[in-house]
């Protein structure tokens, strides 16, 4: 069943919830590793870290951009049947419509840490 | 009951006793370093803020509890959670965020060319302090930093064993010392004075008596003192001095001491060239007399828990009085 006709779980996964997150891990773990090994490898302890704070900036451009995809997947299940059946009801379609606002919210959530994240490098410019 | 001008009375003691504790030699609240002052702002528009959230939830809670005590509108409420629960708190996290990060390239820039450099090294529990001279020479001292008023002091820091962490809150910020990794960290003191530095990172058994005196004068004053510690020990000018210097080679004192001038020349401990000039004994944590010079030699462990100098409980009394007496006079 797809997403779109909920009446059949068996296909429906709670890895959708946790995928914004799961960008916002990523994008801190790659952006972190990348400034680590600029500084300690290329630039030296004084070096500028301008290619690196370029590198974390198409990061945070392609984490937001899958956080907001996933953000308006998740709007479409919360929606879904027309958004009128409470999303906290015990039935399919109200568990569907509940990822589709747990996911929603976590994704939001993931949208502001992972700009959070970026914001040090707008004010760190070198290794130091 | 008290009368609302005692009450009063109570409270304004009670503010001035409060703001009498933020002053001191060790207080990141009574700054006198250029670090310290922008760490103390932040402190404040934090505290300021977060008084700011705290009093406008309880007067919401007040409002919604005792005012105006009705049902209401579903829709209303729900769009005064999603603003009130969540974007309010993401813009004023974000204000206080940008504002924090923006300190940060002042505080951890590194100090400008010439100034001058001091290299300290963290041991469990004490601080290995050196001056590196123009000439090549290197001045080694312990417990005890001193900078230059209103010019920028360039430290760096490493540890022999453990990490440490270098702090002086009235000066500036912490920063901690690896083994095998120097840190640099500027400090611009801007008030003379004498002030209290400690280790800020759990370090073993004596970690809180682990600290180190710190002296901000203008630099012709420094210059002065640093001359006086480059120099090698003077002679004791007392019988029971003289004594105690012998007693100090004989005992073996030297193969962990320095005093420079002598034959003792051990570098495991602390260099005690002119330890009678220093403002503290053990790390700053004891007064420098005679009397704390003798317990220190029979019974360190009793001082600092986990010391690594062993004890000399079994000298003679006055052979300890004669070694307290001679490093008295390492003035």
């Amino acid at each position: 069943m797809s997403p779109e006709a909920p009446d059949d779980e068996s296909n429906q996964s709670l890895w959708f919830v946790v995928a914004a997150p799961l960008c916002w891990a990523a994008h801190f773990l790659v952006s972190y590793a990348t400034v680590a090994v600029w500084c300690e490898r290329y630039a030296g302890r004084d070096g500028s870290l301008y290619q690196a704070r370029v590198a974390v900036a198409a990061y945070t451009a392609a984490a937001l951009g899958g956080i907001g995809l996933i953000a308006l997947a998740a709007w479409r299940r919360y929606q879904h049947g027309g958004g009128t059946e409470a999303f906290d009801a015990d039935t399919p379609l109200g568990r569907h419509r509940f990822i589709g606002s747990a996911t929603l919210l976590l994704s939001a959530l993931s949208a502001v840490a992972t700009a959070y994240s970026a914001l040090t490098v707008v004010f760190i410019r070198d290794c130091h | 009951m008290c009368s609302p001008a005692a009450r009063s009375r109570t409270l304004l003691a009670a503010l001035a006793l409060g703001a009498a504790a933020c002053r001191g030699p060790q207080s990141a609240l009574d700054p006198a370093g250029r670090g310290a002052d922008r760490i103390a702002t932040l402190f404040t528009i934090m505290a300021v803020g977060a008084a700011v959230v705290w009093l406008a939830m309880v007067a919401l809670t007040v409002f919604a509890v005792r005012v105006h005590a009705a049902p209401r509108v579903e829709r209303r409420t729900a769009l005064f959670i999603l603003g009130g629960g969540a974007l309010v708190p993401t813009v004023v996290l974000t204000a206080l965020l940008v504002y924090g990060l923006a300190l940060l390239p002042e505080l951890v820039a590194p100090a400008p060319a010439g100034s001058l450099r001091v290299a300290v090294t963290g041991e469990q529990w004490w601080w290995r302090v050196r001056y590196p001279g123009p000439d090549g020479r290197t001045v080694e001292l312990a417990n005890e930093v001193h900078l230059p008023l209103g010019q920028a002091a360039d430290l760096r820091l490493d540890s022999a064993d453990v990490i440490h962490s270098f702090w002086i809150p009235s000066l500036g910020g912490k920063l901690d010392m690896f083994p095998g990794r120097t840190s640099r960290l500027a400090l611009w003191p801007t008030r003379a004075g004498r002030y209290r530095g400690v280790c800020a990172e759990y370090c073993g058994a004596s970690h809180a008596l682990m600290a180190f005196a710190v002296v901000v004068e203008p630099r012709a004053a420094l210059d002065r003192w640093l001359a006086h510690q480059s120099e090698p020990a003077r002679p004791p000018t007392t019988p029971l001095g003289a004594r105690g210097a012998a007693l100090f080679l004989a005992d073996g004192c030297g193969a962990c001491h320095a005093v420079r001038g002598t034959p003792a020349a051990g570098t495991l401990g602390p260099d005690l060239t002119h330890v009678g000039s220093r403002h503290g004994l053990g790390a700053a944590t004891l007064p420098n007399d005679a009397g704390t010079f003798a317990r220190w030699i029979t019974h360190p462990e009793s001082l600092k828990p986990g010391v690594h100098m062993p004890a000399f409980g079994m000298l003679p009394p006055a052979d300890v009085r004669a070694l307290a007496a001679y490093l008295e006079e390492l003035q």
